[in-house]
């Protein structure tokens, strides 16, 4: 079935299964490949994803449910202002240690600041604990946030 | 040094790269293999000098280091250019990384002999020597190209930042300009390394390489690679250990459009299509019926159970220092506790996955490769090469924590399996499933220790005895011969054997009960279970006779200094004997910890926190002395990493089998730490000239001790089982 699919501002589409989740469909359609999989039931978050700018588990969102919405990956992240502070804060704190779950840290980092300028550990704790990090990077995340925040403000 | 390039060394030619100065790097083709002293670089004299493949210098004054250690997360990338760059005077923005291909010949492991691989927290340590001489050597040759073009003495040249100066004259080149000529001198004999104390980036923050392609998405992962017509393949596992396929029908798995294959390996049942939701929804209506006549079906509770049977005989001697049995008989009080570890699984964040092209005469395989020697072998004996025909390309690895160094090689073996069961016809992803990667077994082993003590009448330890019972990671794998002296594999005793502890009379025993549950070492080896043992049963005899437990740990490691420092020095930054803030309707406690392992040397206190059974770690007071600290900011992340990583152990971490099928599956039922339960982490590194140890692994068996003994503080509850249940 072909599907129409915005994502990162340009429109395309793709023939799949209206089933597929649509981290496969970026990942093996798109070659969009810095989503990243990690567990398939939402229970990680490596797979976020824009969806309309709310955060969203790619591995459990059906790819004909996104047709006609506007959907950013970390690919398309850079070229939005909060994205961008967001992804400067990681690369200036080193951040990343294996890297694979980055892309859904933050991807959730750019959604929360997006909506909330100034989080608090509260608010940080309740965007980010769905996102898994095995390297245990979250205290660098925390302070990578607040660097960002600082930078928009 | 803000990119990094992952370059496939297999499609590139190095002497094709123009006239810049390589340093033994030979043509790269693993059919064409260099070894010492004959090495393809032009700058080596035939078989003069040894030569060193690490560093190459273009005439655009990129300096390439070619590393041999996996990037797993722990930042060698960053570490071992940084000794190059150091000797050799380069500006780090000039440094890029480039991955080792498969050549133990040049590339092994200093510390494993003719082998090549990443684990033990070694990366640093063994590559401390050869890589600063490997940037000594080209500075020198530098320098003497400078020398012959100036007309100057060498001694007058110097070299800053990627500079190389004649102050007397002010003539300056940059190491492009000098490369071509850099390339036509002798490979100096000797090199005189720097004095510690002219270090620019030893010692410092330098940024890490890989931090922006991970926070853009352009890191490339196993997962992410794509090749021309590659298949990607899902397999249908067993459910228990040593079962086969006995019959399987695969006409639902052929009936979902796009599947291209479904073929019986060793593994189990393999479904290719050219994506893997495809590839997935093919295994998932595969209809298999399994022989399981050799599979394992003792549940946990049973394996424990003949465990602590096996606890009550006699074990081979790990150690066994004085006599035990009589000073234990002599004793005015004796303490006995008995310990319970799980299994647990390494779960690192991607997956296992493995990509392998399979040709009439090579096979290559993409891989976050680990063990580069094992796994030629493994791969060449499934698909009829010879190891030097498998070239291995080393990419990022989402984690691993021990798991892709598996001495079996088994992901990549299922790989080939599968890729020679399509005869070749088309490069071959394998992509395993979190339920796969949880399920697959090569466990940390669950382990069973009984430890008795004997105290005189002043409430001093006159005897220690400690029992463990535990499966055998090494037993039947290459590294046996190596590691497993007189049937003690010493990766079970470590830690133990070794307990630093001033006790007269020690003895450490072992029985290694085989079991059909697969096992491998896991971040920290045997420290995961040894030092929990020790150190809380060290905490029940402070408790018991007394004392402090801080203080009783100073006074027993009065000869051991460096345990003692960092055990000073994270009380004194804890605060320790402060009285800890008290909350209303909440326990609080402090706990501390201390325990060595690959040479590094660890000390924690933990504050917890207790509501009504519920335990948080607020804050982690972490001490180490790893000899030189060579980037401090990659240590201190090491330490918040091993932390977070031994917490998500002892707050969740259980495999349990029932029937001998694995009970858990995904992150539902095996939970890792979250953000909120990430306690606050102070690092603080001990100054030391020592020679430079792994920080990798030293941190994760600590916390869970610290933490127990924080609870035992907080609640006067002992925990003697992981992971801790209130």
């Amino acid at each position: 079935m072909i599907i129409p699919l915005q994502v990162n501002g340009q429109q395309t589409q793709v023939d799949a299964d209206p089933n597929t989740p649509l981290l496969w469909v970026l990942r093996d359609h798109l070659n969009l490949t810095g989503t990243k999989y990690g567990c398939g039931m939402a229970l990680c978050g490596a797979c976020t994803v824009h969806i309309d700018g709310a955060p969203t588990r790619s591995c459990s969102t059906r790819v004909t449910d996104t047709a006609g919405k506007l959907i950013t990956t970390i690919e398309g992240l850079g070229s939005d202002n909060v994205g961008k502070a967001v992804q400067d804060a990681w690369i200036a704190l080193d951040v990343p240690q294996c890297g694979y779950c980055q892309s859904g840290q933050i991807m959730s980092a750019a959604a929360l600041l997006a909506a909330n300028k100034n989080p608090n550990d509260a608010d940080i704790d309740a965007a980010m604990t769905g996102v898994v990090c095995r390297c245990g990077t979250y205290n660098a995340i925390r302070a990578a946030i607040k660097r960002a925040a600082k930078a928009l403000a | 040094m803000d990119t990094l390039g992952i370059v496939n060394l297999s499609r590139r030619d190095f002497l094709k790269a123009g006239a810049g100065l390589t340093l033994g790097l030979a043509a790269p083709s693993v059919f064409a293999q260099a070894g010492p002293g004959r090495a393809g670089g032009k700058a080596v004299a035939a078989g003069a000098f040894e030569p060193n493949a690490f560093v190459r210098i273009g005439t655009d004054s990129r300096v390439t280091v070619v590393v041999k250690h996996l990037e797993m997360g722990q930042g060698t990338y960053t570490g071992l250019p940084t000794l190059v760059a150091e000797e050799l005077d380069a500006d780090w923005g000039q440094v890029i990384v480039q991955p080792a291909p498969a050549d133990a010949s040049r590339y092994n492991n200093l510390f494993w002999g003719p082998a090549q691989g990443t684990g033990g927290s070694t990366a640093i340590a063994n590559s401390w020597e050869q890589l600063r001489k490997a940037g000594a050597t080209a500075r020198a040759m530098l320098v003497a190209a400078a020398a012959q073009r100036w007309r100057v003495e060498p001694g007058a040249i110097t070299v800053s930042r990627g500079t190389v100066l004649h102050k007397a004259s002010g003539r300056k080149a940059s190491f492009g300009q000098l490369a071509a000529d850099a390339a036509k001198q002798l490979v100096p004999a000797e090199v005189k390394l720097k004095d510690p104390k002219s270090f620019v980036y030893i010692g410092k923050r330098v940024p890490r390489p890989d931090s922006r392609a991970k926070s853009t998405g352009t890191a490339i992962f196993t997962q992410d690679v794509k090749l021309p017509g590659m298949l990607t393949a899902v397999v249908a596992h067993p459910p228990r250990f040593g079962a086969r396929v006995k019959s399987f029908d695969a006409a639902k798995a052929k009936a979902v459009k796009g599947v291209t294959d479904v073929v019986a390996i060793p593994q189990g049942v393999a479904v290719l299509a050219g994506d893997f939701w495809t590839a997935k929804s093919g295994r998932d209506a595969l209809l298999i019926a399994w022989d399981e006549t050799g599979a394992f079906k003792l549940g946990s509770a049973g394996i424990l159970a003949e465990y602590q049977k096996l606890a009550a005989t006699l074990g081979l001697s790990a150690r066994r220092d004085g006599d035990v049995a009589r000073a234990l008989a002599g004793a005015a009080k004796t303490l006995e506790a008995a310990y319970e570890f799980p299994y647990l699984a390494h779960a690192a964040m991607e997956p296992m996955n493995c990509v392998v092209k399979l040709g009439a005469n090579a096979c290559e395989v993409w891989n976050g490769e680990q063990l580069q020697t094992v796994d030629q072998a493994a791969v060449a004996s499934v698909v009829g090469l010879k190891p030097e025909q498998v070239s291995l390309n080393m990419l990022y690895a989402g984690g691993s924590f021990g798991r892709r160094a598996n001495p079996r090689s088994d992901y990549l073996v299922e790989a080939a399996a599968i890729a020679k069961a399509i005869n070749g016809r088309a490069p071959v992803k394998l992509v395993w499933t979190r339920e796969d990667d949880m399920q697959a077994g090569y466990y940390r082993p669950l382990n069973y220790h009984v430890i008795k003590a004997g105290l005189d009448a002043q409430g001093r330890i006159t005897a220690w005895h400690q029992r463990i019972v535990g499966q055998s990671i090494l037993a039947g794998t290459a590294f046996e011969s190596a590691l497993v002296k007189n049937g003690i594999d010493v990766t079970s005793v470590e830690g133990a054997s070794t307990l630093p502890y001033a006790i007269p009379n020690l003895g450490v025993e072992l029985h290694s009960p085989k079991m059909g549950v697969p096992v491998q070492w896991w971040r920290s080896v045997g420290s995961t279970h040894t030092a929990f043992s020790t150190e809380t049963f060290l905490d029940e005899i402070a408790a018991a006779t007394g004392k402090d437990p801080y203080e009783l740990r100073r006074t027993l490691l009065a000869k051991h200094l460096r345990h003692k420092g960092v055990l000073e020095l994270a009380a004194q930054r804890a605060g320790w004997g402060k009285p800890l803030a008290q909350a209303a309707g909440a326990q609080r406690g402090r706990g501390i910890a201390v325990h060595e392992s690959f040479n590094t040397f660890v000390a924690q206190v933990a504050e917890v926190t207790v509501v009504e059974g519920r335990l948080k770690v607020d804050r982690v007071v972490c001490a180490v002395d790893c000899g030189v600290a060579v980037n401090p900011s990659v240590i201190r992340a090491q330490m918040e990493s091993g932390i977070a990583f031994g917490l998500t152990a002892a707050l969740h971490g259980a495999i349990t089998l029932k029937d001998g099928v694995v009970e858990q599956s995904n992150f539902h039922d095996y939970p890792p730490l979250r953000m909120n339960e990430m306690p606050r982490i102070d690092v603080h590194i001990v100054a030391s000239s020592e020679k430079p140890s792994g920080v990798g692994e030293p941190a994760t068996p600590v916390i869970a001790p610290a933490v127990a003994n924080a609870v035992f503080a907080a609640t006067g509850k002992r925990v003697r089982s992981l992971p801790i249940r209130l």
